[in-house]
């Protein structure tokens, strides 16, 4: 277990729990899991996104997908060194020292870039999805979580815009951009059911999470207002079987992760 | 707003000031104090206590200013210093002093335009091209050279330009 640093200009300068929020707060073990759950959703679409850098369709699509990647980094940051409060391990130990199986994030967020249409439909899934759960989350009684999620949701709110103005111009832009983006809405439907599954662990945390299925409601209204101004239709697709949240991957999550974490694991405590 | 969190007490205002001096690194114009960035300054018999907040989540720069900030204390004589990072409340825009878009201004960047809104509609102010002053201005990007910035371009001098975005 190493506690230094890969990301930090100096090593063992990871966030400590105690940086975040209220100073020296130990997350209970069932708070802990729930925020770890955040964390690796933002953690691994983040590192998603980052491989669009130099990539994408065009220069300000690069800067904006970046973005986007380091509001997520930053989300996934706090939330980490949250959830590594109740045992003791930094942010670091846990992004780069789990395996693929002790990762809790939904299968939405490990699916391959595919080309550009297809990370926008993965983009407004979550980006929609995240929105709508961090406004609830700023009411949760935890006060560690209450914080962080009143920081994201504006963020998001700004990844929002981008997803759905993509989601219009592909849509009602060119027959092939259409096509394109027809073939993205179908090929990320079945792995949205996974976002809004309620569980135990989330039911015993109470007013602390908030339930995924009572974010549902929200999210068809605002995704099928925008479908209705794209001219999409919303696809009608059995949902992917998931398990996610208990460490049950689809193929490309190791690879995801093998990338990832190499650097960290050939190197410990190396830092730029 | 201006610099309303500055403490009353003697001790802590000297800290505060000296902490205050710390310019955000990739806003050199701007300190801490004017994006108000720096919220709380304690000072106890053994050390210096100050609180940052993050502009947004993954701001890089706050690694940078926590170090800037041990350093100035430390050259000013504070050798105990500890920088805390707090989330909430979370920063706004409106935070931002007068003095700090102003100087926002003149360095070429336009300062935020109107205030946070709250919820999902934001009415489009318009925004001030820093180099001529037209209003004949367009977003050319909404995610610019930082997390904070837009960027934009003016209509009547044609100079592309950084904006500060209101959050």
């Amino acid at each position: 277990m190493s506690s230094d640093s890969a990301t930090r200009i100096t090593p063992g300068n990871a966030l400590r729990p105690e940086d975040i929020a209220a100073a020296g707060t130990r997350a209970e073990p069932d708070t802990a899991a729930y925020a770890l759950r955040l964390g690796d959703d933002a953690l691994v679409l983040a590192q998603r996104l980052g491989w669009w850098i130099s990539r994408a369709p065009e220069l300000e699509e690069d800067v904006a997908l970046g973005n986007i990647a380091l509001d997520l980094i930053g989300h996934a940051r706090s939330f980490l060194s949250y959830a590594g409060s109740a045992d003791g391990r930094t942010e670091d130990d846990l992004a780069y020292w789990r395996q693929e199986t002790e990762f809790r994030s939904v299968h939405l967020v490990e699916q391959p870039n595919g080309d550009f249409a297809r990370t926008i439909a993965r983009q407004l899934v979550v980006s929609f999805y995240q929105f709508e759960l961090y406004g609830a989350l700023q009411h949760s009684t935890d006060p560690t979580l209450s914080a962080i999620a009143a920081k994201a949701v504006k963020e998001v709110d700004y990844h929002r815009d981008h997803s759905a103005q993509w989601v219009l111009r592909l849509g009602l832009g060119t027959d092939e951009s259409r096509r394109r983006m027809i073939r993205a809405l179908e090929l990320t439907w079945p792995y949205v059911a996974e976002l809004f599954d309620d569980d135990e662990l989330v039911v015993s945390l109470g007013s602390r999470a908030v339930l995924p299925s009572s974010l549902k409601p929200a999210f068809d209204g605002h995704i099928a207002a925008i479908l209705r101004q794209a001219e999409l239709d919303l696809p009608v697709i059995q949902p992917a079987p998931g398990g996610g949240r208990r460490g049950q991957h689809s193929e490309h999550l190791g690879y995801l992760l093998a990338e990832m974490q190499v650097l960290a694991r050939e190197h410990p405590g190396a830092s730029w | 707003m201006e610099s309303s969190l500055r403490p009353a007490d003697p001790a802590a205002a000297a800290a505060w000031d000296v902490a205050a001096t710390v310019c955000d690194p990739e806003i050199p114009v701007l300190t801490i104090e004017d994006l108000g960035v720096l919220r709380r300054v304690e000072v106890t018999d053994a050390q210096v206590q100050v609180a940052i907040t993050p502009t947004y989540s993954g701001c890089p720069a706050m690694d940078a200013i926590r170090q800037d900030v041990t350093a100035a204390l430390g050259a000013a004589g504070y050798p105990r210093v500890q920088v805390s990072l707090e989330l909430a409340p979370a920063w706004t825009t409106d935070w931002m002093s007068s003095a700090g878009k102003a100087k926002l201004d003149a360095y070429g960047i336009a300062p935020p335009s109107g205030r946070a809104a709250v919820g999902p509609v934001r009415v489009g102010l318009s925004v001030k091209c820093p180099q001529c002053s037209s209003l004949n201005t367009r977003e050319l990007t909404r995610f610019g050279s930082t997390s904070c910035k837009a960027l934009w371009v003016c209509g009547d001098c044609r100079e592309p330009f950084d904006y500060f975005k209101v959050l």
